[in-house]
């Protein structure tokens, strides 16, 4: 028995927000947590965060680049078709409490999980400032979506074909020297995660960061997620996935997400979906 | 003349370390005959003592000599849901064959092998299962797991397996590899449960997924917590977050479960050319065959204690040595060596033995001596401990799980926690050695305990 695919829409090239059928995996899952799937049989497992649930419909929903293999396949299922595996929710949920005013930092195609975050702070009470950034216009996804989960949304673009020209951090400087910050998340690529924590370091804003290292199960049996923190060795899947951004050994994380690349960067060569669509 | 112990044939040594093929193939029928009739059927059967589950072994080897194999597989099944598997993974050595009388002078019966051939000939007798209107939860389908849902699904309950990964059978499936315990037998088992009526749930996290008090909620009766000790122990030492340094849990489960370093297969595989396994437990073993097959070219258990201390399974250990895998003794490790975030060899503090310890066993200390291996690969196999995950969703719901000053849960002799109508044993509530047939045993008492419960 598969998890079927109830909706899906590509929501910027090449990015697809997908609805499934997930009973298990929604009952209890909280903004922050994450799922793995597998696309199909002897496929590998993945990790990707939660993006959106429907409790009373048990319907999950993912926000994913295909970027990869595997996300490939999932890209390629239709609506009505199945997935083998979706396991979760896996994780510690975000540290959910009413710290005053949070800054949610949101980069690039790993955004989507901001959504829950954001509107969780804001339902504890909290003001919540969503910062929100890709490289153009036509990567920023859900725009009114977030807007609804936050007290103010930013945009910010690179190259400033949609809201503020520049990076994340550049808005962050702006509200930290206009308000008194209590916490900030990033959700993002690492180089991000670690330019927010560098930014808020030794300014008393507790800062956390959601790491995406590489998983296997997912549920602390084999340690591939291993995060130093504190210099202390933690497990991103059950530990984690969010840790104190100012602790995390961010070179080490980045050099542990590298090993597979070649053999990556061969496998999607050779993969029949992505020769089809350059057809 | 006396008949000698019957020897199973064995894959070439040079072809195997190529294949994933069992390593031992079954006795022959006539082999099985003439190791039957070396069994003295003592009236007090040590053997029997020296299993975890006491199987009635003389009688069932009586059984072959009267050439009933059937009536054999029943004896066994009594007590032993899992002949095929235990026949196989069990460190018969330590345990019956290990108290068998004519292993005092010569060789012992070849208990195992008998047992494996019954196992693998014979199909466990149909039972009529009349409903009881009772539902119980297993979490885990390990051995304990699948022991426990037949015992209890002969008394009628309902019964639900719960499995976190997307595959059953725990550690038969991702940890001991195909050429020791080949799938068909592992499939075998979990097809005559489903033929039983045993539900099967994949892709659940019991304290993620569902919660304890969800599945009371949810009119579950009793639960019994098989979940096992799949954290890994990692060595805390300079080096060790370094890319190409994996638990033996990653490793197995990548190749085992995922099929990594097959042609067909997405989940990728880092095979570099020389590998430290460090541990000298089956994991160990099972660690560094599967490596000498992905194709390492020089693969080394690394072991601080000597070659006497080691606590795998003979056979594996000969059947390591014949596949060329290098042992290196009384070696601690220190630190591992970086270069651009790669392992690049490890240093060791050379041992020796001193005083026996706690345990009994003599502790190595160090030497002040220092020796570096040049490795590429670093594979950690220093066992693992309990996962935490249903105990402490379980204490967020109000429901503390006692366990002791290292995670595992306490229970009774009947296998209960402190919480009514919840059990737990195997590698999460450990008596004894952590091995499938204590596992087993665990699933036994834990499912007479659950019946007498829901009588």
């Amino acid at each position: 028995m598969g998890y079927k695919i109830l909706d899906k829409k590509e929501i910027c090239p090449n990015q697809f927000e997908i609805k499934i059928d997930a009973p298990y995996v929604v009952r209890n899952a909280k903004a922050g947590q994450f799922i793995i799937f597998r696309a199909e049989e002897n496929g590998e497992r993945v990790p990707l965060t939660i993006a959106d649930v429907d409790k009373e419909k048990g319907e999950l929903t993912l926000v994913f680049m295909a970027v990869g293999y595997s996300t490939k396949k999932l890209a390629a299922l239709n609506v009505g078709e199945e997935l083998v595996d979706i396991v979760g929710p896996l994780g510690q949920p975000t540290h959910i409490k009413k710290y005053g005013t949070v800054v949610c930092l949101a980069g690039g195609y790993g955004a989507a999980p901001c959504y829950l975050i954001a509107k969780a702070f804001k339902d504890a009470g909290n003001k919540v400032y969503m910062i929100m950034g890709a490289r153009n216009k036509d990567l920023i996804f859900w725009a009114d979506k977030m807007k609804d989960a936050c007290t103010e949304l930013f945009i910010t673009t690179d190259d400033g074909t949609m809201g503020e020209k520049g990076f994340v951090t550049g808005v962050l400087e702006g509200l930290m020297n206009q308000e008194k910050i209590d916490y900030a998340i990033a959700v993002g690529p690492m180089p991000m995660m670690r330019a927010v924590a560098e930014m808020t370091r030794g300014t008393g804003i507790y800062t956390e960061a959601s790491m995406n290292p590489i998983m296997v199960d997912g549920t602390g049996m084999c340690g591939a997620c291993r995060v130093t923190v504190g210099g202390e060795t933690k497990f991103a899947c059950v530990d984690g996935p969010d840790f104190n951004a100012h602790e995390i050994d961010f070179d080490e994380v980045i050099n542990r997400t590298r090993i597979y690349k070649d053999q990556e960067r061969k496998r999607s060569e050779n993969c029949n979906l992505l020769k089809q669509a350059e057809k | 003349m006396a008949v000698e112990r019957q020897r199973v044939a064995e894959q070439d040594k040079i072809q195997r370390r190529s294949n994933f093929d069992p390593v031992e193939s079954n006795l022959t029928e006539e082999q099985v005959k003439l190791e039957a009739s070396r069994c003295l059927n003592c009236k007090n059967p040590r053997c029997v003592q020296g299993c975890p589950v006491n199987i009635q072994i003389p009688q069932f080897i009586q059984a072959i000599k009267e050439d009933n194999l059937e009536k054999a597989g029943d004896i066994i099944r009594e007590t032993s849901m899992l002949p095929s598997v235990c026949g196989r993974v069990c460190p018969q050595e330590r345990q019956c064959e290990g108290n068998c009388v004519l292993g005092i002078k010569g060789e012992p019966v070849a208990i195992g092998a008998l047992e494996r051939y019954v196992g693998d000939n014979t199909k466990a007798a149909e039972v009529e299962i009349k409903p009881s209107g009772k539902k119980v939860a297993v979490v885990g389908s390990g051995c304990a797991g699948i022991t426990a849902a037949a015992d209890l699904r002969k008394e009628g309950h309902e019964v639900v397996v719960f499995e976190a990964l997307h595959k059953l059978g725990g550690v038969l499936r991702y940890g001991i590899p195909p050429f020791r315990l080949p799938r068909v037998v592992l499939d075998r088992e979990i097809t005559n449960l489903k033929n039983m009526g045993v539900e099967f749930k994949t892709n659940v996290i019991v304290g993620k997924s569902i919660t304890l008090k969800q599945l009371k909620d949810d009119g579950f009766d009793a639960i019994f917590i098989c979940s096992g000790a799949g954290l890994p122990k990692m060595m805390g030492i300079p080096g060790e977050n370094l890319n190409c340094v994996f638990s033996a849990n990653e490793f197995l489960t990548r190749v085992n479960l995922m099929q990594a370093g097959r042609e067909d297969s997405p989940t990728p595989l880092k095979v570099g050319k020389k590998v430290a396994v460090i541990g000298g437990g089956n994991v160990a073993m099972d660690a560094a065959r599967t490596a000498v097959r992905v194709g390492f070219e020089e693969v080394y258990i690394i072991y601080r204690r000597t070659e006497k201390e080691l606590p795998a399974r003979l056979e594996e250990i000969r059947h390591a040595k014949e596949e060329g895998v290098i042992f290196k003794f009384l070696h601690a490790p220190v630190e591992i060596y970086d270069k651009d975030g790669y392992v690049n060899g490890m240093k060791f503090e050379v041992m020796e033995l001193g005083e026996p310890d706690a345990s009994g066993r003599r502790k190595p200390v160090g030497t002040g001596e220092f020796v570096d291996v040049d490795v590429d690969t670093v594979i950690v196999a220093l066992g693992t401990g309990p996962n935490p995950i249903i105990q402490k969703s379980a204490e967020a719901e109000g429901l503390e799980i006692l366990t002791d000053k290292r995670g595992y849960i306490t229970v009774d002799d009947t296998r209960a926690t402190n919480l009514p109508t919840v059990y737990a044993g195997g590698d999460v509530a450990p008596v004894g050695e952590s091995n499938a047939i204590n596992a087993m045993g665990a699933g036994k008492k834990a499912a007479k305990a659950i019946n007498e419960l829901l009588k």
